[in-house]
């Protein structure tokens, strides 16, 4: 049952195969017993996955029931769900239960979805590893000595496991589509203001951005349906009609202009990486494409600017987690700076207060044209790329990340962390879409394949990978996992 | 540009961190090789180029001055660490 993709599930649910009570006991006894290991879930919430799963029931027996009710997923615990803690992975939301949906929960509610739980993430979505959580690591179901990356870290393993058959995560750099990549699964980063962000805890406004992980396109297709669209309560999504992502997929490729950045193939690049993602666009042109070398000649300054305009967005909004209103607060303060200041180093990791200080650094007076200012001004060099590489090219692909999943702990550098997100973070910057697919292993590690389409071409990106899986079966594979002790 | 000990300080005290002398010796090395990352920019010509601040290029849509949102003081109040008859608790200001 849990090797089903979301469309099987929906099927099924919809013949009556099952019901949905029967197929969440079935998720919530596997997570019970595989998932002390993996540690991929922060919260589960039984008791209100089956009291949910009922409300389904009761819904597809009055024959009101939509094509996701009854279906189980999990969301990313940077999404606020009402009287459930939201904890960001940060000791300082740790007794944190939001008082609202945020609006994507509130829209996958209202299409009958039932919430397993809270997934585990890189405290305040800042990681490429998912080491930064105050929950501790999450590992990777293909090997456990291995990360799942990052930030979507524990989305990506449980849908990986088979813990859930979706999740919900976020990406400001790459924190779908890497964690996507390590863990063989398919994860969309939709075009910023596709999908609204209220009520997903912020990080960096401008590039934040919320999107579906499943085992297929076409499961993100089915969810991207219901999350996708304007939202009064969130400024920056775009009032822009929503197409059923689902018509397209099937659409005939002859013809696409497929554009390979060579930035994107050269120095840092793992071989096994290399050889897989030569491979799949091998599998385009079988199906009539036409590859074409092109240029993103900013692609080495995307992880610079990035590390400037995160940190900075970050830095302002952290500023809220005061000791006063809500989060952390240290014992017996002293006076409200006392407060203040403890309050916060205590409420935050590592990661988190080196990008405060950096991004307080860099906007602090005498330092702003110099770094935040020439950042955004860097930024539009960076999405120009990416306008003028689409004059060329329907689609462009690469690899979703330079190397595979790596070692837990390995990795004590911050910058050479920073460089997993090498391929990932420009589209960000870019505000386009893009998604990455399984497309084979280097050794015995997952590779994921990335493809990138112009703003709001959701549709033909979703159509273009739901090509491949019909051409492939690597994101049929499974990982072999043995229950806990 | 390198980042100073004083730098990590001011930085600290501007954003609320309590970071004591001896942790800011820490962050001076991680936080100089960011920087040291980021000076990759001071190089590009960017002149006459407009700073993007929206992927979108979007500008902040306006609504009426109306209130939109009900008063759910008492809910949000249940997640403050202290409050008292509608009031959050911090320790005393002004004496």
């Amino acid at each position: 049952m849990h090797d089903l993709t979301l469309a099987d599930i929906a099927k099924g649910l919809a013949r009556g195969d099952y019901s949905s009570r029967e197929l969440t006991q079935h998720y919530l006894s596997r997570i019970e017993s595989l998932d002390r290991r993996l540690n991929s879930f922060i919260t589960v919430t039984g008791e209100h996955a089956l009291a949910a799963a009922d409300a389904a029931d009761a819904a597809r027996q009055s024959g009101q029931a939509g094509i996701l009710a009854g279906v189980p997923l999990a969301y990313k615990d940077i999404f606020c769900t009402e009287g459930v803690r939201t904890s960001c992975g940060s000791r300082m939301l740790d007794s944190f239960k939001a008082p609202y949906d945020a609006t994507v929960v509130e829209k996958l509610k209202l299409a009958g979805t039932v919430s397993l739980g809270k997934t585990n993430m890189d405290e305040f979505a800042m990681g490429s590893s998912n080491e930064t959580s105050f929950y501790g690591p999450v590992r990777n179901p293909w090997n456990t000595d291995l990360v799942p990356g990052g930030s979507s870290g524990g989305s990506a393993a449980a849908v990986a496991a088979g813990l859930t058959p979706a999740a919900l995560g976020t990406d400001t750099g790459g924190s779908i589509r890497q964690p996507a990549a390590f863990c063989g699964i398919t994860g969309l980063k939709p075009t910023y203001g596709r999908v609204s962000r209220y009520g997903m805890v912020a990080y960096a406004s401008s590039l934040d951005q919320g999107g579906p992980m499943a085992r297929t396109a076409e499961d993100c297709a089915l969810l991207l349906n219901a999350m996708a669209g304007h939202d009064p309560r969130d400024s920056t999504s775009v009032a822009r009609a929503v197409p059923d992502y689902t018509q397209s997929l099937a659409e005939p490729l002859k013809g696409l202009k497929i554009g390979l950045p060579r930035e994107y193939f050269g120095e840092g690049l793992d071989g096994g990486v290399e050889t897989a993602v030569r491979d799949a666009i091998k599998v385009y042109e079988a199906l009539g494409a036409q590859v074409i070398d092109v240029s993103l000649p900013h692609t080495r300054l995307a992880i610079p600017t990035y590390y400037v305009i995160a940190p900075a967005e970050a830095s302002s909004n952290l500023s809220r987690y005061d000791g006063v209103r809500f989060g952390h607060r240290c014992d017996a303060p002293t006076d409200l700076m006392d407060l203040y200041k403890r309050s916060r180093v205590e409420g935050f990791g590592e990661e988190v207060k080196r990008r405060i200080l950096i991004g307080t650094h860099t906007l602090s007076e005498g330092f702003f044209d110099a770094y935040y200012k020439k950042a955004q001004q860097v930024r539009r060099l960076i999405r120009q790329d990416f306008l003028d590489a689409f004059d060329k090219v329907d689609v462009l692909m690469g690899p979703a990340a330079p190397t595979p999943a790596f070692e837990l702990g390995n990795q004590a550098d911050p910058v050479q962390m920073y460089l997993q997100d090498i391929y990932t973070i420009a589209i960000n910057l870019a505000g386009i879409p893009g998604i990455s697919v399984p497309a084979g292993f280097a050794g015995d590690r997952p590779v994921g394949l990335q493809i990138l389409a112009p703003h709001f071409s959701e549709a033909h990106l979703l159509n273009v990978a739901h090509a491949f899986q019909m051409q492939t079966d690597w994101h049929t594979r499974r990982p072999a996992l043995t229950a806990d002790e | 540009m390198a980042i100073e000990h004083a730098d990590v300080l001011r930085a600290a005290h501007l954003a609320r961190l309590g970071i004591d002398n001896t942790d800011a010796e820490r962050y001076v090395g991680d936080l100089s090789r960011i920087l040291d990352m980021v000076d990759a920019l001071s190089g590009i010509d960017t002149d006459g180029v407009k700073p993007l601040a929206h992927p979108l290029d979007a500008t902040q849509p306006l609504r009426a001055d109306e209130a939109i949102e009900p008063n759910r003081r008492d809910t949000y109040q249940e997640s403050a660490p202290a409050v008292a008859d509608g009031y959050y608790l911090v320790p005393r200001v002004v004496e």
